[in-house]
């Protein structure tokens, strides 16, 4: 009886394969937070006067704030003092200009993390943006994006090149005062991605950001703002790594998106930070902030997030519809294994008339993981004729692990339609001895379930990291055959 | 028979959670052979079967197995189907989310990846699957299925026999398949069965009801009592079975004792 439980549990302890740290000359600043450390990031970006004043009126009012304690998770107090908020590349003698500059140490890593940035080597059809602990390295593909007028860039180059659309929209969708931990990026932020897809023009390419934690004691704080013009179309991935170490480091972004009339926004995330080891010891606090506006009619915001890293998760990939005949989605697959905590979801909140929002969430617990749903469906009282359907399905993986849902529904208007449904299954020892006695081993066994039970989420991820998710959860292709 | 036998059974004991349910189980069958094995509910039929197919949790407590000559009890439940040996279900597991065909597909490959043999694509493998379904007058909507998931007792069943063709077992055990089947998909699962024997595999069947084993007929029939082979005979022993019940090889059984 055991026996079977025991093996499938071991199989699911498959190792971190990103954890090494690349040894490269750092320019930190000291640890600790206060209004000096705040004018030092700013100053070393020469940022313009007004955005050093957001960040410290994002500052003044973090300090007045308490670290939340709702989410289901649990973690040491994090000593916010003890963090260093700065941390990048020692700049060989200036920046680099071109990607052909960047610290070789740097492509190297990047290379070994499967996300090639030379010339040659480039992911075909994907423009990446590197980011390495606080700071952008380089990005991709920039000449052919330009050439269609669409700007992608780090938020620092946006913010000295095009400032009237940062200042437009920054802080737009998440204001700084929205929590405790955008409160903080705000006021520390240091670098992130900037997207900008003017009227009508449908980025020929996919963009992505690769974001990697090196430097020990360090937080990353990135920013990431995306805005898809009237009728303009993107799509965005994310994906992230950092190295092994027995200390936890906080990451907490904030992702912003605006998706004007008839815009759409699709973005995808493959989160796989650095768990912890299996005793529960070290790992990333990923704790961000992520929302997205349909500010304009018949606008479309879809999150697809397949979060297999973490210490701790806690992000909840939001839409506001607010312009009318709007779509919001959101796919979702969470594991959590060993003693990771996650607690994610989404809200969908409905202003506009006929807006429509999905929701699809797939947790997987083994080991001590525990897994929580959290979602707010809202239906305001000028939403008339919306729709929301929300599925919500979670998997055990032996039974030491937990699964949770908190669906949390208010609709004010009368013509709104919403289903809720949700199921728990177990992979069983009979489903792992049938799958055995036709000659597939524990391992793809258990692949094979898990990605049949994810199937639905990794249908919205766009090819090339379909492929890297459910890689990433240790899973065969299921083909399309039948 | 000068040739090795396909499976030896000797004396074989297993239990389980402490409690001795096959007490010394002796069984032999050579190539070209069906077996049926009978008896009462809860006499270790399918405990034989399963500790045959390599399912965890059992206790072996005395005796061996050899399966063309190599130690069966050694191997893994998956080496073992891949070496040929096929356990059709009394109750075969639902997989949601998992294909049906893609699930067969992988069974398959995994099979010719034991011989050394390429993998079959797609598209090979759906034109091998097109004809084995016709076989079993298998309804094509069911591999379009997850495996089992909402199939009826009677499809499960003929899906585990369609299973079967695919894989061409060299030792094809099956566990009651004739519980759940009516009588026209009774006739059709056995045409079935007999369509895959060959002079150089064999079957072990279990059964309540003698009606299968006009489909099937086996060589030997034996009579499974309280872990015990009380009774080995032909055919005409089944018959005798359904007419008396198995108070009667147990009264004698026990006199003899
Ligand atoms: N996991 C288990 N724990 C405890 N007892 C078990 C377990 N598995 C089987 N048994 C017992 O072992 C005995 C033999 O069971 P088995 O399923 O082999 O019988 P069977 O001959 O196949 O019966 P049937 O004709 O009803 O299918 C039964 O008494 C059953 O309750
Ligand atoms: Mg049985």
């Amino acid at each position: 009886m055991s026996t079977a439980t025991e093996t499938i549990e071991d199989l699911v302890k498959t190792e971190y394969k990103y954890g090494f740290y690349t040894d490269v000359e750092t320019e930190s600043a000291p640890p600790g937070l206060s209004e000096e450390t705040i004018r030092m990031i700013s100053r070393k970006k020469s940022e313009p006067e007004w955005l050093t004043e957001w960040r410290l009126k994002a500052y003044r009012h973090w300090i007045t704030l308490s670290e939340p304690t709702w989410q289901k998770a649990h973690h040491e107090k994090i000593d916010y003092q003890a963090i260093c908020y700065f941390s990048q590349p020692k700049p060989k003698k200036d920046a680099p200009k071109s990607l052909d500059e960047v610290d070789p140490k740097l492509l190297e890593t990047y290379e070994k993390l499967g996300i090639p940035l030379r010339e040659r080597g480039r992911l075909a059809g994907v423009a990446v943006d590197a980011i390495f602990d606080s700071v952008s390295v380089g990005t991709t593909f920039r000449k052919q994006l330009a050439e269609k007028g669409v700007i992608f860039c780090s938020f620092t180059e946006a913010v000295h090149e095009h400032p009237e659309l940062v200042k437009k929209y920054l802080g737009s969708v998440v204001p700084y005062t929205d929590n405790y931990y955008a409160a903080l990026n705000s006021a520390v932020f240091t670098d992130g991605s900037f997207c900008y897809i003017p009227k009508g023009v449908r980025c020929p390419m996919e963009l992505s950001t690769y974001f990697r934690i090196n430097a020990a004691n360090t937080g990353q704080f990135e920013r990431t703002l995306i805005i898809a013009d009237e009728g303009a179309q993107v799509s965005y991935l994310e994906g992230c790594t950092a190295p092994m170490r027995d200390e936890n480091q906080l990451h907490a972004a904030v992702v912003e998106l605006v998706a004007l009339d008839r815009g759409e926004i699709k973005y995808s995330t493959v989160q796989n930070w650095y768990p912890g080891d299996e005793k529960g010891v070290g790992g990333i606090y990923n704790f961000v902030t992520k929302r997205g506006l349909c500010k304009g009619r018949h606008s479309k915001i879809t999150w697809t997030q397949v979060e297999t890293g973490s210490a701790i998760t806690w992000k909840y990939p939001s839409c506001i519809l607010l312009g009318d005949h709007s779509v919001g989605e959101f796919y979702s697959v969470a594991v959590t294994n060993n003693y990771q905590q996650a607690d994610t979801g989404t809200k969908m909140v409905h202003i506009g008339k006929n807006t429509r929002s999905t929701i699809i969430s797939k947790g997987i617990s083994a080991g001590h993981g525990q897994n929580s749903y959290r979602g707010l469906v809202k239906i305001h009282k000028s939403a008339a004729n919306a729709r929301n359907f929300s599925q919500c399905d979670s998997m055990l993986i032996g039974s030491q692990c937990g699964a949770h849902t908190f669906p949390y529904i208010e609709v004010k208007n009368t013509s709104a339609s919403v289903e809720h449904e949700a199921s728990t299954s177990k992979i069983g020892e009979d489903q792992i001895f049938y799958c055995n006695a036709r000659g597939i081993a524990t391992q793809d066994a258990v692949n094979m379930i898990v990605n049949g039970f994810c199937k639905e989420v990794f249908k919205e991820l766009p090819m090339e990291f379909a492929v890297e998710a459910q890689k990433l959860l240790g899973v065969s292709l299921e083909g399309s055959v039948g | 028979m000068n040739h090795q036998p396909i499976l030896e059974i000797k004396n074989l004991s297993a239990g389980v959670e402490g409690k001795q349910i096959l007490k010394g189980v002796s069984l032999t069958i050579y190539p070209g052979q069906v077996h049926a094995v009978m008896g009462p509910n809860g006499s270790g039929k399918s405990t034989l079967a399963a500790v045959l197919a390599g399912r965890d949790g059992y206790d072996i407590t005395g005796g061996e197995v050899l399966y063309n000559g190599k130690d069966l009890l050694d191997l893994d439940p998956e080496e073992r189907a891949r070496e040929g040996l096929f356990l059709a279900f009394q109750y075969p597991v639902e997989i949601p989310g998992v294909n049906s065909t893609y699930f067969l597909k992988a069974a398959y490959n995994e099979i010719r990846k034991h011989r050394g043999e390429p993998e079959l694509d797609a598209i090979d493998f759906l034109a091998l699957v097109k004809d084995k379904m016709k076989l079993l007058e298998l309804k094509e909507d069911l591999l379009k299925r997850s495996v089992n998931e909402g199939f009826s007792g009677g499809e499960k069943k003929r899906a585990e026999i369609f299973q079967m063709a695919v894989l061409e077992p060299k030792l094809a055990i099956l566990d009651e398949t004739d519980s759940g089947l009516d009588i026209d998909a009774l006739k059709v699962v056995s045409q079935g069965v007999n369509a895959l024997k060959r002079p150089d595999n064999a079957q072990l069947v279990i059964t309540h009801y003698q009606r299968l084993l006009n489909f099937i007929v086996p060589d030997f029939v034996h009579v499974l009592v309280d872990g015990y082979i009380v009774k080995t005979g032909g055919k005409e022993l089944a018959l005798e079975l359904e007419a008396k019940g198995y108070d009667w090889i147990l009264k004698r059984e026990t006199a003899k004792v």
